[in-house]
């Protein structure tokens, strides 16, 4: 039998943009901080927005290190939970509508995150990666590297674990 | 004497992004610091419950510990954060305000260490801790 004929990139590309937009601009709190995502395959590079309000040092100017700490969680959350549900969405069994409403959809919960802070971040725009060391069935363990114009000099680095969401038990 | 938590909390909302989250500064002491933010739509990270995200409470938890560094005896100046490292135990009731209080239990001519509890109206059991190592810098 013939293979099916894979669906046109368009109709692809435009399934995982929604699902992708859906899942950040649903977040209050990804709005405040303007983090926004990058998109190739299924890679994606976090984007810091530069704004006034993430300044921490006047003085220097620097940006705040809690903003830093969010915007490595925030990048290590949504790469997880993107990679976690990437063939549901392909296959088009989540789509944009339900991936915030649907209450069968859950999303990794972060158990404990680290970062250590390389250099001070300056004001412009941040860039973030998480790669995952290791995603099992209950727990999963994050790396994720930040820079911002040289990405060879990272300012920040993460290590984060999450509890990954459970399939509802059957009551016996 | 002007009052030293007077001049702690112009100090605190003199940065922006504290100002952004709406920081208050409650209390200032020798090492020891406590911060309070109120319930902001702004910050939810699940929008079916209204829980607040986390990473709001790691960037309160940080600038409480940055606070208590600067407020210890021995710091001379400034400070910026090595490494924090946050655990988060349950998720913050929506609606209450976070209450955040760090100490700076040790402290050399370089580094400084602090420990947080961040809770919610039920002080009994903590939302997240936070532990880090900071720097002292000379005026």
């Amino acid at each position: 039998m013939a293979r099916p004929r894979p669906e046109p990139m368009q109709v692809v590309k435009q399934r995982r943009d929604a699902a992708l937009t859906a899942l950040i601009e649903g977040v209050p709190y990804i709005r405040f901080l303007n983090i926004t995502f990058d998109r190739r395959g299924d890679e994606l590079t976090g984007v810091l927005n530069f704004d006034e309000k993430l300044i921490g040092n006047p003085f220097l100017p620097a940006i705040h290190g809690g903003v830093t700490a969010a915007f490595l969680e925030v990048t290590a959350v949504i790469t997880l939970s993107w990679e976690h549900m990437f063939p549901r969405i392909e296959s088009g069994e989540i789509g944009a509508e339900e991936i915030l409403t649907d209450e069968n959809i859950r999303f990794p919960k972060t158990i404990d995150f680290t970062v250590d802070y390389l250099r001070s971040g300056l004001p412009r725009d941040a860039y973030a990666r998480a790669f995952i060391n290791r995603a099992g069935r209950r727990y999963a363990s994050v790396r994720v590297e930040a820079w911002q114009d040289n990405h060879a000099k990272l300012f920040a680095q993460g290590t984060g674990h999450f509890l990954m969401p459970q399939p509802p038990t059957p009551k016996a | 004497m002007v009052d030293k938590t007077d001049l702690a909390r112009q100090f605190i909302q003199a940065i922006p992004h504290a100002k952004a989250l709406g920081l208050d500064l409650t209390h200032i002491g020798e090492g020891e610091a406590e911060i309070s933010m109120p319930y902001n739509k702004q910050l939810i990270g699940d929008p079916r419950t209204g829980v607040i995200h986390g990473g709001a409470v790691s960037a309160m938890l940080d600038t409480c510990c940055g606070a208590a560094v600067m407020s210890h005896p021995s710091a001379p100046g400034g400070t910026a954060t090595i490494d924090l490292r946050i655990d988060y135990m349950r998720a913050a009731t929506p609606g209450q305000s976070i209450r955040t209080r760090a100490t700076c239990y040790h402290i050399t001519r370089n580094v400084a260490f602090v420990r947080a509890t961040a809770t919610d109206d039920d002080s009994d059991r903590p939302v997240a801790t936070a532990s880090g190592a900071f720097t002292v810098e000379g005026r």
